[in-house]
């Protein structure tokens, strides 16, 4: 609930805002990382795996 | 005839304010085609809820005892938003509209959309000068440009304020085109906005795309399992669409699912918007939190572009890091204008919408990580 101006709270509050960056680039450097994993494993086999075309995709 | 006109005097001034604010949010949906899917339902919503003693809505005896028969939209509001299951049910619909192939090909453009959450977390921190940390928590999501994902982080935290915090998520995501240039320029050079990026387009293998958003579950339910719901029913539109199998159901998803859905939330969510709880100070603040969590989210996205651009040979356009909020596809759109603005022969398109699709992913992962540390 709304209570009043703690301006302190702004600097107590700014482990989260750490906590969190580290956090959201963590979980996205995983997926970049598996997501690279993934174009260089199924990559290798182009003519089983067809690329997509976009306008196929409608 | 007195009896026909008595419930007039039960009218007071502040449901006029709403029938005003309700009035607002219709003219900005039809004149000026700001969300209109959203905003149009819930500024209607705002005018039926604000009727005195409208039968839209249930009432209470001081004693908190239901004063008559449950009003429908108090009912669709407990069977679809206070469990989250609207806008669950619309992740199923999202995902399945959602192309990954430009992100898939370029995969490195993720990371933009992580910088880009920034303001959420700055915004939180911003919000606890003033709120309780859960109030602050789920005002920060307005950050996520994600209006699902606000609800449910809204709900799940139990906050006082999801009207309010609906109204603003919504309203901002329209006002991207508004909100975002003024801020990329005063980030920007005008030398750095002229940066060309050249874009090949590389092949995406089928099962790529189908493991792709199984993988993404895996991960985000691992790390965040508050956000598994968000992201599993996300990604599971995504498969139904990349499967190649369920043609009818991705269709049905991306369609008919998603617009029943849409249908419900906005007027279900104006039911929030009863006059004694919206018109309060708090409410001005929370807008005002809002914007500052949108103004934030672009300057890490584009804070986040130059300070790589320290280190890579082939510069990026910083411009590209601001579309890394979840805002799609305005986002990628204002920054592909901008940039055809300074030169009409530079055209980032491709690049901002793959930023643009991974704020959709990292928006999502961000609300996980706020409700792993509040809940």
């Amino acid at each position: 609930m709304f209570a009043s101006f703690e301006p302190m709270h702004f600097l107590d509050n700014l482990k989260y805002m750490g906590l969190g960056m580290l956090g959201i680039f963590a979980v996205i450097g995983t997926i970049v990382v598996l997501t690279l994993i993934l174009n260089a494993v199924t990559g290798q086999k182009p003519q089983a795996d067809q690329p997509d075309d976009p306008q196929d995709r409608r | 005839m007195a009896d026909l006109f008595a419930n007039i005097l039960n009218l007071d001034w502040k449901m006029v304010v709403m029938w005003v604010i309700g009035g607002v949010l219709i003219w900005l949906a039809i004149k000026k085609d700001m969300e209109p899917t959203l905003l149009l339902p819930m500024g209607f919503g705002a005018i039926l809820v604000n009727l005195p003693l409208s039968g839209a809505v249930s009432h209470f005896f001081p004693d908190g005892s239901l004063d008559g028969e449950a009003g429908p939209l108090s009912v669709l509001y407990d069977a679809g938003i206070a469990n989250e299951l609207f806008p669950l049910i619309l992740f199923i619909g999202i995902g399945a509209m959602i192309d990954f192939g430009p992100l898939l090909s370029n995969p490195i453009l993720m990371l933009f959309g992580a910088a880009a959450q920034f303001g959420i977390f700055f915004t939180l921190c911003t919000a606890s000068m003033f709120f309780d940390l859960k109030d602050a928590a789920s005002i920060a999501i307005i950050g996520a440009a994600d209006g699902p994902t606000s609800i449910v982080v809204g709900q799940k935290l139990q906050s006082n304020y999801i009207g309010a915090i609906m109204v603003a998520a919504y309203s901002y995501m329209a006002l991207v085109p508004i909100i975002q240039p003024p801020v990329i320029r005063m980030m920007t050079t005008k030398k750095e906005r002229l940066i060309r990026m050249e874009y090949t387009q590389k092949p995406v293998s089928k099962t790529t795309r189908i493991l792709f958003p199984i993988f993404i579950t895996i991960i985000a339910g691992l790390v965040a399992p508050a956000s598994v719901a968000l992201v599993g029913f996300l990604m599971f539109g995504n498969l139904l669409r990349e499967c190649g199998v369920l043609d009818s159901l991705s269709e049905t998803a991306q369609k008919v699912l998603a617009n029943l859905i849409t249908i419900f939330l906005g007027i279900t969510i104006a039911s929030q918007m009863q006059a004694d709880k919206f018109l309060q100070k708090e409410t001005l603040l929370i807008l005002g939190l809002g914007l500052v969590a949108f103004i934030f989210d672009t300057v890490g996205g584009v804070l986040f572009a130059k300070l790589l651009n320290l280190f890579l040979k082939k510069k990026i356009n910083p411009m590209i890091g601001a579309a890394g909020i979840s805002a799609f596809p305005m986002s990628g759109r204002v920054v592909h204008k901008m940039a055809l603005k300074e030169d009409p022969t530079n055209f980032l398109l491709m690049q901002a919408t793959g930023v643009n699709v991974s704020g959709q992913i990292a928006s999502v992962i961000a609300g996980g990580l706020i409700l792993n540390f509040f809940l």
